[in-house]
């Protein structure tokens, strides 16, 4: 604790090439995190979390709370000031690059540029049963004010529910002859979605199908780059609504066609 | 308990007589027909157990048999009984031998009851002993410890491995938890089959295995010794082997079970039909065992909206508390379930939240009613989560509610850690010592928000049950009048496994159980 009133001379200036968190004064690098050791809650405790956070680049940190979760387990509450910066300018993320249309615009283009409906096929697979997700895509009534495809004139949907298997969905998107297929995955622990996204794709290129349909994925934990990793056309997380995933997929059959 | 809420006597009146007509409806199907796991039950109380080389376990090697062979009308029992009468090898050799084809069981001729009965009574009283005695030795704990008063605290584990769900199930008691529940791993309730032996790797959850309820019975046991007091073991008997797992949880000495045949419908598409007949033996073989169930309407309120839906958890609370009376459970048996989801954001939400946990207190006076925190609604900001399981834990000691589900601040990031529990029974402590007697301080403005919301939820929930008596529950699920999800009569996983009871059809061990149930023979609670 110091009361040093000119203590704080950082930069005043936001240098994009050497990001740092901001606490209350810009460039002052404060972060927090907490953690637990399985480890009794006393100094030598303290000392090791102390030690440990110096090695995640908090070169003088503050161990404000050390909680006792049980005799053998302690967490800890750090604050600290990190000594890493990164440079804003060259990151680079990969996103869904089509632009994001409304659901009338997405209408029209359809009717100028496809000429009849989309037929899109959706399930929540594996045996994730989480259908919040998928639902809040395709069904009419859509999610946080935004409409489902159900409700899009020209896009037909099937909508599978959950616990769908890899070999159904694509039976069923051969017999309705989908243009789209959707796939929801909410359970990711220990990568089981991973394993279960890799499937669908292998399965795909066994029947050599992998071009024949658009095919996107998205939940909470997926990102448009994991999609893409794993051979999925785009990949969409939080905060994305059926106007988002139909954009992509109307202008990416546009392309193809 | 006085009413705060001036809630419509006539209509919590008119309301149970619906819910009873729907459930007894129901019964009329449930006791013309049993299924693949009621009779593997019936063979796991005669003591068979373990699995084949293929891992398959010995009671659906047995009933499988009688399926192919289009014997299961009949019920197992005689089957097994006749076995024994002519082929006098020991009964934990059958599984073996049908997998051997060196027995055919099916082929025996029908026994008469009487006969099957004294057969099998050796094996029935062995193992219902047993069950009993496991009531006998949770009664003992309460005396040893008392009992606790108020909200009793409960936490899920969900590593996928039960050792480790024992080190933070042990963290878990330390630090305050009344009650651990062992989530089970994605998948398992669509499997015909439990699985078998202590197991390691699970998704989202760890196995129900007998094995595993062992392994934490005895963990939760040892640590209540040294903290003196008994922690409560919860796993679920749900899904297409809901009786079996049942049975294993009586033989295992857990204190309360998930188990709801609408949340298989609802979440996991399990075949109506299939789950109605399970839950009933399952439900009987609760309440044998002195075992609180914990019943799924909370979750209607994560797919459909917690504001305009809410009538829908109480219609379904209406109808579980009938279906447990006919499987002869007692109210101190029913945790029936409700939830706190409502969308932060609604204006006075916490009210309508308030409202809700006191009316379902108020309909429900002896059930230890189990409390859901938010989940919907939790996001990935941690802090406002925690604010938000502050609130919840406000209203579920200020309404006293018994089983408190502890709300993580990282709900919607991932599985509990140990300091995510650790912080939650935290929170909870703290409200339940500052605000312990709030409840018993404050009165509800007559005709107030308050007041007015508990009756509306309560005359929509009446309206409903209204209608699902006059079309019949088949007909409401079909209809999607649950979490606005749509079921069929014929759809779903699991109807193969079902079958029309035959005239000579026999289960032992539920006539065995019910009897004594109605004799008022088993252990207090
Ligand atoms: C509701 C819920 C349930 C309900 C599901 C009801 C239903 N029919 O869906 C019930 C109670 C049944 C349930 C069960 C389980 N659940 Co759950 N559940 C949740 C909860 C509370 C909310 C999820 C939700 O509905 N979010 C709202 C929707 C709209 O969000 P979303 O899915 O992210 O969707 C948006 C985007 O991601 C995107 N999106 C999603 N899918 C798709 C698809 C496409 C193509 C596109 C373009 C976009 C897109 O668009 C949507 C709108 O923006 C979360 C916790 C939380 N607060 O997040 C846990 C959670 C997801 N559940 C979890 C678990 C573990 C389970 C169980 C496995 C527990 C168990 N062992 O039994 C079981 C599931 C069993 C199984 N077989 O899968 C974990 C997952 C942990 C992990 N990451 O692995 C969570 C995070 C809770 C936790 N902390 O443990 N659950």
């Amino acid at each position: 604790m110091s009361y040093d009133l000119n203590g704080k001379n950082f930069d005043r200036n936001l240098d994009l090439k050497n990001l740092r968190p901001y606490g209350d004064t810009l460039n002052d690098g404060k972060v927090q995190i907490s953690f637990t050791l399985p480890v009794p809650n006393d100094e030598k405790g303290i000392e090791a979390a102390r030690a440990l956070a110096m090695k995640m680049g908090l070169p003088n940190p503050l161990i404000a709370e050390a909680i006792t979760l049980d005799p053998d387990h302690t967490m800890y509450v750090v604050y600290g000031t990190v000594n890493h910066t990164v440079d804003y300018t060259d990151i680079v993320v990969q996103t869904v690059d089509a632009p994001s249309l409304s659901r009338h615009e997405i209408e029209d283009l359809i009717d100028a540029e496809i000429k009849r409906d989309v037929i899109v096929v959706g399930a929540s697979t594996g045996t994730d049963a989480h259908t919040v997700g998928i639902d809040a895509i395709m069904n009419m009534k859509g999610f946080g004010g935004h409409y489902g495809l159900e409700r899009y004139r020209n896009i037909q949907t099937y909508n599978m529910g959950s616990q769908v298997s890899n070999e159904n969905l694509i039976r069923k998107a051969l017999d309705v002859q989908a243009d789209v297929i959707l796939i929801s995955q909410t359970v990711t622990q220990k990568d089981v979605h991973i394993h279960n996204l890799v499937h669908f794709i292998e399965l795909l290129e066994a029947e050599h199908l992998r071009h024949r349909f658009i095919v996107i994925v998205g939940g909470p934990r997926i990102s448009h780059e994991l999609a893409k990793e794993l051979g999925f056309d785009a990949g969409f997380g939080p905060r994305k609504y059926a106007e988002d995933v139909a954009s992509f997929f109307v202008q990416e059959l546009i392309h193809k066609t | 308990m006085k009413s705060k809420l001036n809630l419509n006597k006539d209509n919590v009146d008119k309301a149970r007589n619906y819910a009873k007509l729907i459930a007894s409806d129901i019964q009329k199907f449930i006791n013309r027909h049993t299924t693949v796991s009621v009779e593997r039950t019936v063979c796991r109380f005669l003591g068979i157990d373990g699995v084949n080389e293929l891992g398959v376990p010995y009671p659906n090697v047995i009933v499988d048999h009688l399926l192919k062979n289009d014997k299961l009308q009949y019920g197992v029992a005689t089957f097994i009984a006749s076995y024994l009468k002519y082929e006098r090898f020991p009964l934990q050799d059958l599984g073996t031998r049908i997998d051997e084809g060196l027995s055919d069981i099916s082929k025996y001729d029908v026994l008469d009851k009487k006969e099957v009965y004294s057969i099998l009574s050796k094996y029935i009283s062995d193992s219902l002993s047993n069950v009993r005695q496991n009531a006998s030795l949770r009664q003992s704990y309460y005396d040893k410890f008392g009992k606790k008063e108020g909200p009793l605290l409960y936490v899920i584990v969900a590593t996928g491995n039960i050792y480790e769900d024992v080190v933070q199930a042990k963290a878990a008691a330390v630090s305050g938890a009344d009650v651990i529940a062992v989530i089970r791993s994605t998948g398992q309730s669509l499997l015909d089959f439990v699985p078998y032996g202590p197991t390691t790797e699970g998704f989202g959850g760890t196995y129900a295995t007998q094995e595993n309820f062992r392994i934490m019975r005895e963990a939760l046991d040892d640590i209540g010794e040294e903290l003196h007091r008994y922690i409560h073991l919860v796993n679920y008997a749900s899904g297409l082997c809901m009786p079996e797992i049942a049975a294993m949880g009586a033989m295992e000495r857990l204190d309360m079970m998930l188990n709801d045949s609408l949340y298989g419908i609802l979440f996991r598409d399990i075949n109506e039909q299939r789950t109605f007949v399970d839950q009933y033996f399952s439900r009987v073989i609760n309440a044998y065992a002195g075992i609180i169930i914990n019943t799924g309407e909370d979750n209607y309120l994560t797919t459909s909206d917690a504001v305009t839906e809410a009538h829908t958890v109480l219609a379904s609370q209406f109808i579980n508390e009938q279906f447990a009376k006919l499987a002869h459970m007692k109210e101190e048996q029913m945790g029936l379930g409700h939830a706190f989801e409502i969308d932060p954001d609604v204006e006075n939400g916490f009210l309508y939240e308030l409202a809700q946990a006191q009316m379902a207190r108020e309909i429900f006076p002896n059930a230890p009613l189990k409390y859901m925190p938010p989940t919907k609604h939790m996001t990935g900001n941690i802090f406002r989560g925690y604010v938000q399981n502050a609130l919840f834990n406000i209203v579920t000691t200020t309404t006293n509610q018994r089983i408190h589900l502890l709300g993580m601040l990282t709900e919607a990031v991932h599985t509990p850690y140990m300091s995510d529990r650790h912080l939650a029974i935290d929170n909870a402590k703290y409200i339940g010592t500052t605000m312990k007697n709030f409840g018993d301080e404050i009165q509800f403005k007559k005709n107030g928000i308050i007041q007015t919301r508990a009756n509306k939820v309560l005359d929509d929930a009446t309206e409903l049950l209204r209608e699902i008596s006059a079309i019949g529950m088949f007909e409401a699920i079909e209809r999607g009048v649950f979490a606005g999800i749509k079921r069929t009569k014929t759809g779903g996983k699991g109807l193969d496994g079902v079958r029309a009871k035959h005239a000579q059809y026999c289960n032992p061990i539920i006539d065995h159980m019910i009897k004594e149930l109605e004799g008022g023979e088993i252990d207090e609670l």
